[in-house]
């Protein structure tokens, strides 16, 4: 067992962005005082996280807990390698999320941002908690939270369309989760409550279920967690791209799908455990769900025009990818889904990102219409290629390193047909993110290729629009040059120090 | 003083009731004081016997010293299971009283003191009957509380609410009347009213004797009506949507609960566990009959357009919800039942005095007059979203325990109808009231375009309810957010009395059974 | 065939009038048309029971409960809470009981006195339901069920 040691950390850092939304509400007069406030928040929340990382690293545990709420489960927060992981990919892009929306929001001269900039923090508060649920009940309660707290945020517009969206929205996450999730976790309290539903790189349900009722549990909690868009439960997804971008970018690209796999793995990591499924042999169902969620949703996405809903389908296959890694249940193929999260979310932030900055300055959504802009807006252009590079998984981006892990893990397990699929979606995520890139800087159009580049005939989005957007770029490539502290946290999970 | 407890909370009711009528004649003015000073003495009071079930166990209250041996007393009896119900009357009986405020003075001037006799009365019944141990006087005490329902309902401004309350009288007097045939049945039987002697009369006789069959079949099929069980809860949603806001805040999350509360003693303290569950094998039918009143009460929710009406049928759900629980014959299955009364209790108050104020402040019935009500009233809002997510079971209020309770009861049991049957009913209960969230926060006709919102236009003239309507509503809000954290507290109070073996000496509850 | 018919229906033919006149009761009420009918057959109703519960208490040859010794107190009560407790039929066997006083010469007292409450409650009933009928009349000009429902579905088309 890992030393615990009991701290009050996690609570901080979790309370830290809740209690931001006092002064976002007093503040609602004062826009700059405001967004001051949640800068304030998110670094000292950052603070926190990072604080955790030295003790995380050498191996101990950190330990809350916060409610004796039944007699045998409390509400708990545990901090492990995978929590950590998590946290501080979280953290560290609410930072860099609330400039962008400053930007944003400001450009586009929103309504209600004082709620819109509350309800973000709540939204946040929620992921921090799920990060650090130590235990499947205060897992399930924050994800609950997070569901609620981003249905404003989702719907911001008030209208129609936000309206049909938002309902989508929530009859996925709301169904699934009461629907599967909920039954599924009760029957884990009624069979192993002894165990306090703890985390535990054992599993707590060793030993307790057996043959078709554990396929069944697996199976309800991998659809119940339906944040993780794996098919057929998707559709809310490209619903919920009527949110405005930020949203989608923070929550839709990083908070909350990366809560749904972020959930399944704990439910493969904690709750089952790896030996455990191994010795089950039930996985692969899983392995071939998601597979095909795969495939499916990134040819879906090459027919999309919209920029954020082929972005959207792309999210979804690249989900997919971080539960077909963990369902493999090697060792290589789960380290390479928990830096996935990562990865992906720096990539997938990038490009989110450059959709908003091109609507905040060009009002275009919609590819066809994108030729040629990279000559307007080349530096949203070049992060854009270089969130592309990552998501695909090309070199110089961290998007390599943990494909690179998913690869090898598929070929450790023994399924070549995975590896192909991989590669096959590796193709796929080429065929629709570069030419993109390619046309906005070489566009079709004769007259506007042979236009020359000049500086001055630029027209970027607003800095505080493109310096998020450049930032996360590097991330990218920073992510591979020094992707240690990532695979540290990750490879505590899997050799059964967490 | 303390010894005096279990009469006192009665007392302080009943002269609250007179002195009321007295002030009213007076100065109508005076009559709200009164009213409220009443309830909070009764509450502080069910908090001091509260207390003293903790710390020394049951307590055996015989009324006037008419102790046992003579026969003819009347027994108080409180353990921890009727100490924490006692608790809820009182505590909503304050709120909706504190709420009633201005709506009384506003509506029926001249009845202001005739509602607060009848309203001090009715809570007095329901205490009465939660407190007593005489099978008896529990009829009396719930011919009280109705009787006073009847007229509290039928003081509505509706002119359908004199029919709903005439309805209304016709079958609760159906339902106390089986009641009271079945009593006297018991009574022929054992020669006793006192419910623990009936106890171990029954458990004296050998073999099932089909005269208690009977009286418990009868008896059970009144405390049916009375709680509005499907399908006998055809009273239920006329009478509680047409009475006045302060009426149904009052009446619709106490009575029924009460009645599944005197339904759980009959089967753990007068007939006992045992005989119930093992004698009769019942269960299986009336766990499927629960099934059916869940589905059933969902499924009308779903098709109303007015908002009272859907909490009705919420209503007649939830009580499938406890039934169901209380006969799945297990320990959690009952321990989920009583939390249940208790979270239910405050949820419905929050519904009725959410729907209330909407009713006051902006004249609204139907669901599709809630638009634009996050912006309008806040703070209602916020307290009526509590008791929505309460509804539908979200963590951490109360509703998500008890469904956890009872779900585990109904898996360890195996009753999966019934599992399945909870969990259709918490979606079922999301759409409604999400339906509910996205008119009040997008309005009725949401605006084409991006980025207008309706009340750049328009001034709303809809304000924000007075605070005698707020601090009620705000304070459920609180209660069932605190009722959901220290639910385990509440567990380990219930359980107490589930393993009192004098209560019911049963094996089959105090159990911590398990699947396999 | 007849013993069974004795055993059943004369020993405890006071049962089954009281059954018979709760039918009667219970089928006014579900089916009669008229408001005041309906009342009419919850008294009947109500007062089934009271009958029930007032002939159970009876014995053949048993006075009044009143006690004409007053030199014995104590034991008299208790004696007669232990009578209280016994059924007719159970009566046999507390024969050992050679007090100066027999139980058996006395009818139980607590059924009718249970019943005084129910009679109260019986007549306060009726007094609310009567004053709802004269609202509902007050409102809608008649009292048969089937008009006041024609009215309001009328008055719900209109609104």
């Amino acid at each position: 067992m890992p030393e615990v040691i009991q701290t009050y950390t996690p609570l901080w850092a979790c309370l830290s962005a809740l209690l931001a939304v006092i002064p976002i509400i007093l503040l609602r007069k004062e826009s700059f005082l405001r967004e001051g406030a949640t800068f304030v928040a998110g670094i000292v929340m950052l603070g926190f996280v990072i604080s955790m990382v030295p003790e995380v690293l050498s191996g101990k545990v950190l330990e809350c807990m916060l409610v004796q709420i039944t007699r045998d489960v409390p509400i708990k927060f545990r901090v492990d390698g995978l929590g950590l992981l998590f946290a501080l990919v979280a953290s560290t892009l609410w930072i860099v999320t609330s400039l962008y929306s400053v930007g944003y929001m400001r450009g586009l001269k929103e309504h209600s941002q004082t709620r819109f900039f509350a309800f973000f923090a709540v939204s946040l508060t929620a992921t921090m908690g799920v990060a650090f649920a130590g235990n499947l009940l205060t897992l399930y309660l924050f994800y609950e939270i997070l569901s609620l707290a981003t249905w404003p945020l989702v719907t911001h517009h008030q209208d129609k369309e936000a309206r049909s969206g938002g309902r989508k929205y929530l009859t996925y996450l709301l169904g699934t989760s009461v629907g599967f999730a909920l039954p599924a976790l009760i029957f884990c309290y009624v069979k192993a409550s002894a165990t306090g539903l703890e985390f535990s790189t054992a599993g707590f349900l060793v030993g307790s279920v057996e043959g078709a009722t554990a396929l069944v549990l697996l199976l309800l909690f991998t659809f119940g967690f339906s944040k993780a868009g794996l098919m057929p439960f998707h559709s809310w997804l490209p619903g919920a791209m009527v949110a405005p971008t930020p949203v989608s970018a923070l929550l839709h690209a990083v908070a909350v799908v990366k809560v749904g796999v972020f959930c399944i793995i704990r439910v493969f990591t904690g709750v089952f455990g790896l030996e455990f499924l191994k010795e089950l042999d039930i996985a692969i169902v899983v392995s071939w769900i998601a597979a095909f969620t795969v495939i499916t949703s990134s040819l879906i996405a090459l027919t999309q025009d919209n920029l954020k809903r082929r972005l959207a389908f792309s999210t979804i296959g690249q989900l997919a990818y971080i539960i077909l890694g963990v369902s493999l249940l090697t060792d290589r193929a789960v380290m390479g889904s928990m830096t996935h999260i990562a990865m992906h979310a720096a990539g997938k932030i990038t490009l989110f990102m450059c959709a908003g900055a091109v609507f905040v300055a060009t009002g275009k959504k919609y590819i066809s219409e994108m030729d040629g802009l990279g000559r307007k807006m080349p530096f949203t252009f070049a992060a854009f290629t270089i969130g592309a590079l990552s998501v695909i998984g090309l070199p110089p981006t961290g998007g390599l390193i943990s494909k690179f892990y998913l690869v090898t893990g598929a070929m450790d397990a023994g399924q070549p047909l995975l590896v192909t699929v991989f590669l096959v979606s590796t193709l796929l995520n080429a065929a629709y993110l570069l030419p993109i890139a390619y046309r906005a800087f070489f566009p079709k159009d004769r007259q506007l290729a042979s236009q020359p580049f000049s500086w001055k005939s630029t027209a970027e989005a607003p800095w505080a629009c493109v310096v998020p957007i450049c930032i996360t770029a590097a991330l990218a490539i920073v992510l591979f040059v020094k992707p240690q502290l990532l695979l540290k946290l990750a490879s505590l999970m899997v050799t059964g120090t967490g | 003083m303390a010894e005096q407890y279990p009469i006192l909370v009665l007392l302080v009711l009943l002269f609250g009731a007179l002195l009321v009528g007295l002030a009213g004649m007076a100065d109508r003015r005076i009559c709200f004081p009164v009213t409220v000073t009443a309830l909070a003495l009764a509450l502080a009071v069910s908090l001091g016997i509260l207390q003293r079930v903790i710390n020394e166990g049951v307590i055996r209250y015989f009324v006037a010293g008419w102790s046992r041996p003579v026969g003819i007393g009347i027994e108080l009896r409180i353990d921890t299971i009727n100490a924490l119900v006692l608790l809820t009357i009182t505590t909503v009986g304050l709120l909706a009283a504190v709420f009633s405020f201005r709506r009384v003075k506003e509506d029926k001037t001249e009845k202001t003191p005739l509602f607060y006799i009848l309203y001090l009365l009715l809570i007095m019944g329901l205490s009465g009957m939660v407190i007593t141990g005489d099978a008896f006087n529990l009829y009396v005490l719930l011919e009280v509380s109705s009787l006073t329902s009847y007229a509290l309902i039928a003081m509505g401004k509706s002119r359908r609410a004199a029919v709903a309350a005439f309805s209304y009288i016709i079958m609760g007097t159906i339902g106390a009347s089986f009641y009271l045939l079945g009593v006297g049945y018991l009574y022929l039987r054992t020669g006793t009213l006192n419910m623990v002697e009936i106890h171990q009369a029954i458990t004296g006789l050998e073999g099932v004797s089909s005269a208690i069959v009977v009286a418990f079949v009868m008896i059970i099929v009144g405390l049916m009506i009375k709680m509005a069980f499907f399908p006998l809860f055809g009273w239920l949603p006329n009478a509680y949507s047409y009475c006045p806001s302060s009426t149904s805040c009052v009446v619709a999350p106490l009575m029924t609960k009460v009645g599944v509360y005197v339904m759980v003693r009959m089967m753990l303290t007068v007939f006992g566990t045992e005989w119930v569950f093992e004698n009769l094998q019942y269960s299986q039918w009336m766990v499927g009959m629960a099934v059916i009143a869940i589905l059933a009460g969902s499924v009308m929710a779903l098709a109303q357009v007015e908002l009272k009406k859907m909490f009705c049928y919420i209503i007649v759900a939830e009580v499938g919800y406890m039934v169901g629980g209380a006969w799945l014959a297990n320990h959690w299955g009952m321990v989920g039942t009583v939390y249940h009364i208790m979270s239910d209790a405050f949820m419905t108050l929050c519904m009725f005095l959410a729907a209330g104020i909407f009713l006051k402040q902006a004249g609204v019935v139907r669901i599709d007059q809630l638009d634009g009500m996050f912006r309008k009233m806040p703070l209602t809002m916020a307290g009526f979203v509590v008791g929505a997510l309460a509804m539908i079971g979200i963590p951490p209020t109360c509703g998500f325990f008890s469904k956890l309770y009872l779900i585990r009861g109904g898996m360890e049991s195996g009753h999966w109808g019934y599992v399945v049957a909870l969990l259709i009913s918490s979606l079922v209960n999301a759409v409604l009231f999400f339906r509910i969230f996205e008119i009040a926060y997008f309005g009725k006709k949401p605006v084409e375009g991006h980025g207008h919102h309706a009340d750049h236009s328009e001034r709303s003239v809809i304000k924000e309810a007075r605070l005698s309507a707020l601090v009620p509503l705000l304070t459920t809000a609180v209660i069932i957010i605190l009722l959901g954290i220290f639910n385990q507290d509440l567990v380990d109070l219930i359980e107490r009395s589930l393993k009192g073996a004098e209560v019911i000496g049963s094996a089959v509850l105090s159990g911590e059974g398990g699947l396999g | 065939m007849g013993e069974i018919f004795k055993q059943y229906v004369i020993d405890h033919f006071n049962f089954w009038i009281a059954v018979i006149l709760m039918m009667i009761g219970l089928y006014a009420m579900i089916t009669k048309n008229n408001l005041i009918k309906k009342l009419i057959g919850m008294s009947i109703f109500q007062t089934a029971i009271i009958l029930f519960y007032v002939s159970a208490g009876v014995k053949d040859g048993a006075t009044i409960p009143i006690l004409e010794h007053h030199a014995v107190e104590v034991e008299q009560v208790e004696m007669l809470a232990a009578a209280a407790g016994h059924s007719p039929s159970e009566h046999a066997a507390s024969g050992h009981e050679s007090h100066a006083i027999n139980p058996d010469d006395y009818s139980n007292p607590l059924p009718h006195v249970l019943m005084l409450t129910a009679i109260v409650v019986g007549v306060a009933t009726l007094g609310v339901a009567l004053a709802v009928s004269q609202v509902i009349y007050k409102n809608y000009g008649t009292l048969e069920e089937s008009e006041i429902l024609a009215k309001i579905k009328a008055a719900e088309n209109d609104g």
